[in-house]
């Protein structure tokens, strides 16, 4: 079967040196040998959030070459253009030096230099006294923290529920979709079957987190001349290469997707032996409209799901195996009238709503199209299903000789997600890759071990007391509602968090809605906090919606009764490795480390590196010395978690539990046995998964290269939601509580709860005035509705959808302080289709007003054919405001870049009752940037040359060393050489 | 001016393949970060960090959209990614026009370097070349280029697996090739000749040794019989078949 994964992916033999790679007798004196390092450091990257294996070159102390590690699971030796630029990251200037404490007004960038101690007697100081009135009120936010299991089980430990890091605003609706689904999702949860699949569908994706393994993967989908259709509005990099590309109009993707599924239905398309053996399909849903049990489960007495057997003519438990079920026909069983879930689905996407007719205009694509995606679809799922010839158990110890695969895969992100109708269209998605029976088979989507877990996974958020004084959460804050009992809300339906997550307004909020944490503590709505902890989040400008109006929140002070003159934000942390922009608005900035002069790990307990073959785990450690007086983050963490006392923290004697994160990573056991890497456990490091710690591990991660990888064996690979082999390796290690399938859920029970305590079932009812968005929005089936901006405003008057995209050479990473990366893109324009800007009397270059309801931007117009016409497009977090990043004052970052952000707000425009709720899916509370519309127009002729909204220059903290006007680094690499010579 | 080897005993150059290059930039920084430490050390940046940046590369990748053609797509036009750097041509000109001698072709893998130490920085070899691959470093006055990474092609001090040239090693959708062109049983060769790789502007008269190939015929299945209803019994009469679970 599938070999080992090869050393290198770049090895074909036109990738190869040179047969014989001895130095022709040129005589023209070129050293074709010189020395390249003194040593090299195998790290983990984290120019952005794929964490691929880095091999750095180290050479007379400073950092020569950085290169793809060939044995890493996830770059396997390749590396992208951030990797490579990963250096001049390192050494920017804008990189902090020493802790930080405001000494002027917020924003103005008065800090004076402090000592670490300083710094965090300060935050202790305040912390214990929040901690000991009422936690809550301390707020603690990471961005692109890639420690979230230790942030959280901080947070946890503090107490306070106001924890989450940047999901919210990025993918969550991808991610909760998933796990309420099938139990897994893209990126960290699974990925293409790269090397099997026949047709591949990427939808909503410039560039994504999986960086690299989709770069791989491309590759090697072209080299088997595999069919690659791109679904998105803009046809950028990876759309560039597809075989088709289309172009659907903005937060319809949804519609396209049922009309896929609509024609699939009707042509009886869809894998029923899949259905019934892995998917809820068959389970009778209880159809007696009113009862308070209308639309969940039938249940026998002792709580199974049952189903219709067919032969019996009676229910019977619907997950015994080798039952014959019915997929329709209502019936009535146990004295309930019932149907199957399948007829439901089939009821409802065969109706003529979703025909391919009454959703081509509005998807912005033919008919036709349509309908030869989904023939074409059906004739490589049917037609050209492949087996592999190896031998598998199912959960239920049935042996099959084969596995069968329908080889269409697909993938997609925060494009489909990032709107408010993401998570119901993130559902229709999961939803066809079940019906064609390609979830977790051969040349389908795979999951990536620890996934896939229980429908949803079983941990709740935690908090519902809203958090006690000096006293530890129960669980992490963030976790996984399945009725209306497990909210955050008091009894007065007020929401428990300030960022009203896991509310009636987001209930099913699995990542937290950091986007409205700044909104909502100055509003004091649900109430006030006192601190603002935030790590990695660069809330002051491109991590914001609404950016000029976060300012003005994170500077605003009371101006009447007894806080008059304080701001109404009390007190900001903030660590961050660089000068961003949100430094300025911080009380106390603690600096952290570069990438290369820390430890890290990525955890199977948080987002691990493993794939589908096997799971892995990887760690960071320091390659260079310190050279400013800066702490990583994490440790300091630890530190204050001492100075705090808070429990696991400290021991009996209230002495530090751990020297430094890297003391926590080897040592810390979140249960017995099962710490934050799973590899090279046990005194004698030869264990993985659930075993003692070793003293030794992180020696025995950079002797490996720094990562670990358990290869799976062949019968464990596909089909892992009902694979005994794989599930009891999962018990084994820790992934899975009990050794049983997971069963896909099309039909979503919790979303039904919702809707029932919406008609009014139930201890825990939403109010009045929430009772019919519940009611709507948690349809138990997926189900496609319009964007709410587009719905509520005049969508004539703002005629055009605007979106964000990142470039791959800076996506999710810090790239315009990046020296070489800003060569690359240091302005952004507005890409709009040429025949919009023929009708709006644009062209090439021209100067152009971007107009929301909520604001307006100034920025260039780009013409190009590549975008759905009705879309104008930019690439996000190229702008910057002056001074900030150390950039000079002429750089075309702050004067000519622009950022959308300032046109897209926290809140939609108020509803029929006034009430506005935040720019979020209904569901999941994620951010709904790509809802936004706008219109554009021609500038005159005094407003052009510079983008506008501007902002006063930025000032940088004291002892910055200026930028430098030329640089030559390399140069003395050269004069090392010869020295060396 | 600088003359040109007759003949070159191997002529070792790029493949680069445009069907499967999504303009990542991978090529781009891994070829700055090793070269402005390499033979040609630094790749100097001026104005770094402020408006008007302007630095040294050996490879720049061009995004832009190709209207009309075969190989457009449904939205009448195609967007390329295009990696430019030298094209070790047989015919050099940068080389033929240099008064110094500082430009030369290597007789023995044909790759076209500068000797720095004959530079003049009279610049005229970046006017001759018709690609424009020459990079001048203002501030050491010297032009500057790709090297085909010749300090690590033979680097006796990098495992063997790492001697390819760093853009090659970087490209994450393996969109980039190496090896002997003048050698028709090579893999290369074999590779140009299976894609119809074709020079870049060929009329010139140049015969660059690099190679491109041309995007594939787009896999668009016109002929796909749509699909019919399943059963004039309806789509649920259907479903009710013995399925087993």
């Amino acid at each position: 079967m599938k070999p080992k994964i090869p050393v290198g992916a770049n090895t074909a033999p036109t990738q190869r040196p040179l047969a014989d790679t001895r130095a022709p007798a040129e005589g023209d004196g070129v050293d074709t040998s010189p020395l390249v390092s003194d040593e090299v450091r195998q790290t983990t990257c984290y120019m952005c959030a794929c964490r691929c294996g880095i091999d750095v070159h180290i050479a007379d102390g400073k950092v020569r070459y950085i290169q793809g590690n060939k044995r890493h699971p996830v770059n396997r030796g390749v590396i992208c253009g951030k990797g490579s630029a990963g250096i001049m990251q390192h050494y920017s200037p804008a990189r902090l030096r020493k802790p930080l404490l405001r000494v002027g007004e917020r924003g103005a960038g008065d800090f004076r230099e402090i000592e670490w101690e300083e710094a965090l007697s300060i935050a202790t100081e305040r912390l214990a006294r929040i901690r000991a009135t009422d936690p809550k009120r301390l707020a603690f936010f990471t961005g692109r923290d890639q420690s979230q299991s230790l942030t959280g089980w901080w947070a946890q430990q503090f107490g306070t529920p106001n924890f989450a890091a940047h999901g919210g605003f990025c993918s969550v609706n991808m991610a909760a979709a998933g796990l309420y689904t099938i139990g897994g999702s893209f990126w960290e949860f699974g990925e293409p079957d790269w090397d099997l699949a026949k047709y591949f569908m990427l939808f909503g994706v410039a560039e994504d987190h999986d960086s690299n393994p989709i770069k791989i993967g491309l590759g090697k989908l072209k080299a088997r001349g595999a069919k690659i259709v791109a679904i998105n509005p803009a046809r950028s990099g990876y759309g560039a290469i597809a075989d088709e590309w289309i172009g659907v109009r903005p937060g319809t993707d949804g519609l396209f997707i049922l009309a896929l599924v609509h024609e699939l239905l009707k042509a009886g398309k869809v894998d029923l032996d899949y259905l019934v053996r892995y998917t809820n399909a068959h389970v009778l849903v209880i159809e007696e409209p009113g009862a308070p049990d209308d639309g969940l489960f039938l249940r026998d007495g002792e709580g199974r799901l049952l189903a219709w057997d067919k032969g019996a003519g009676r229910a019977a438990d619907a997950l015994a195996a080798g039952l014959n079920p019915a997929l329709s026909g209502r019936v009535v069983a146990n004295g309930r009238k019932c149907v199957p879930v399948f007829h439901l689905l089939a009821e409802r996407y065969l109706g003529d709503a979703y025909s391919p007719e009454a959703v081509a205009e509005t998807c912005g694509i033919p008919v036709s199209t349509i309908r030869r995606i989904a023939a074409e679809l059906a004739h490589v799922a049917f037609e050209e299903a492949i087996e592999l010839p190896v031998a598998w158990t199912d959960w239920a110890g049935r042996r099959h000789e084969t596995m069968r695969g329908r080889p269409i895969a697909m993938h997609a992100m925060r494009g489909i997600s990032a709107h408010s109708n993401g998570f119901h269209t993130c559902r229709s998605l999961h939803l066809l890759q079940v019906l064609l029976g390609t979830v977790d088979v051969p040349g389908g989507f795979r999951f990536k071990p620890p996934f896939p877990k229980p429908i949803p996974p079983g941990n709740k958020p935690a908090g519902k007391d809203g958090g006690k004084a000096n006293t530890p959460l129960s669980c992490s804050p963030l976790g996984f509602v399945t009725a209306p009992e497990d909210l955050l809300i008091d009894a007065a339906d007020a929401p428990i968090r300030i960022d009203k997550a896991y509310s009636w307004e987001a209930p099913l909020a699995a990542h937290g809605m950091m986007h409205m944490v700044i909104a909502n503590a100055w509003r004091g709505d649900p109430y006030t906090i006192d601190t603002l902890f935030m790590y990695m989040a660069n809330m002051a400008w491109n991590s914001s919606m609404n950016t000029a109006g976060t300012i003005a929140m994170l500077t605003d002070k009371h101006e009447t009764g007894e806080r008059k003159g304080e701001y109404k934000i009390p007190f900001i942390i903030y660590s961050d490795a660089y000068f961003s922009e949100t430094v300025a608005y911080a009380d106390l900035v603690l600096p952290d480390t570069t990438y290369l002069e820390r430890h890290d790990c990525i955890s199977l307990l948080d987002r691990p590196i493993g794939d589908a073959d096997g799971p892995g785990d990887a760690i960071r450690h320091p390659v260079v010395e310190r050279d400013r007086d800066v702490r990583p983050f994490q440790s300091v963490l630890l530190d204050l978690g001492s100075r705090l006392k808070l429990p696991g923290m400290v021991d009996e004697a209230g002495q530090p539990i751990y020297r430094d994160y890297a003391d926590y990573i080897v040592s810390h056991e979140r249960s017995p046995g099962i710490g934050p890497l799973a590899g090279f456990r046990g005194e004698d490091g030869k264990a993985f998964g659930r075993s003692a710690p070793n003293p030794k591990q992180l020696e025995r991660y950079i002797a490996n290269g720094g990562f670990w990888r358990h290869e799976l064996d062949d019968d464990q690979r596909y089909y892992k939601m009902a694979n005994r082999a794989y599930l009891d390796f999962a018990v084994e290690m820790g992934f899975l509580a009990k050794p049983e399938p997971i069963v896909f859920q099309l039909y979503s029970e919790p979303l039904q709860r919702f809707r029932l305590a919406a008609r009014g079932h139930g201890a825990v009812q939403p109010p009045k005035s929430e009772a019919k968005r519940i009611e709507t929005y948690f349809d138990p089936l997926p189900f496609w509705y319009a964007p709410f901006e587009e719905a509520l405003i005049d969508a004539s008057a703002f005629d055009l959808h605007a979106l964000t995209q990142r470039p791959m050479h800076m996506y999710h990473s810090w790239g315009s302080q990046n020296a070489w990366l800003r060569q690359i893109t240091s302005q952004n324009r507005l890409f709009m289709h040429r025949e919009t800007a023929a009708r709006l009397g644009l062209q090439d270059d021209d100067w152009a007003w971007i107009e929301s309801p909520t604001g307006r931007v100034k920025g260039q117009v780009r013409l190009v054919d590549g975008v759905n016409p009705q879309t104008v497009w930019t690439w996000n977090a190229i702008g910057k405001r002056r001074g900030a990043w150390m950039l000079k004052d002429d750089a075309r970052e702050s004067g000519k870049g622009f950022l959308l952000n300032h046109a897209i707000s926290e809140f939609l425009p108020p509803d029929a009752s006034g009430r506005r709720y935040s720019n979020s899916d209904p569901v999941t509370g994620q951010a709904a940037w790509f809802d936004l519309r706008v219109r554009v127009t021609k500038c005159a002729a005094a407003e052009t040359g510079f983008t506008e909204p501007q902002f006063p220059t930025l000032r940088p903290p004291p002892h910055m060393p200026p930028a430098p006007a030329v640089s030559t680094f390399g140069e003395s690499f050269r004069r090392w050489r010869e020295a060396r010579g | 001016m600088t003359s040109l080897p007759q003949e070159t005993e191997r002529k070792l150059g790029l493949v680069i393949d445009l069907d499967s290059c999504v303009g990542c930039q991978a090529c781009v920084t891994s070829c700055k970060e090793w070269n402005t430490g390499g033979h040609m050390a630094p790749l100097t940046d001026v104005k770094p960090y402020g408006g008007g940046v302007d630095g040294v590369w050996f490879n720049r990748v061009h995004t832009y959209e190709h209207v009309g053609g075969e190989r457009a797509d449904n939205g009448g036009s195609r967007t390329v990614h295009f990696p430019r750097s030298c094209l070790h041509c047989e015919n050099a000109a940068c080389v033929t026009v240099c008064p110094t001698g500082a430009s030369y072709k290597r007789s023995s893998d044909g790759i076209v370097l500068v000797d720095e130490d004959r530079c003049i920085g009279c610049e005229l070899c970046s006017w001759a070349c018709p690609y424009g691959a020459r990079e001048f470093d203002t501030q050491v006055g010297v032009m500057k280029k790709c090297t085909l990474c010749i300090d690590r092609i033979y680097n006796d001090n990098l495992d063997e697996a790492d001697r390819v040239p760093a853009c090659v090693a970087a490209c994450p959708t393996s969109a980039r090739h190496f090896g002997d062109l003048g050698d028709p049983a090579s893999p290369v060769s074999q590779l140009v000749a299976e894609r119809d790789g074709v020079d870049l502007m060929p009329e010139m008269g140049y015969r660059p040794t690099n190679k491109y190939l041309p995007p594939r015929a787009r896999n668009v299945e016109a002929e796909m019989p749509m699909l019919e209803p399943v059963a004039a019994s309806g789509f649920l009469g259907w479903v009710d078949k013995v399925l087993s679970r």
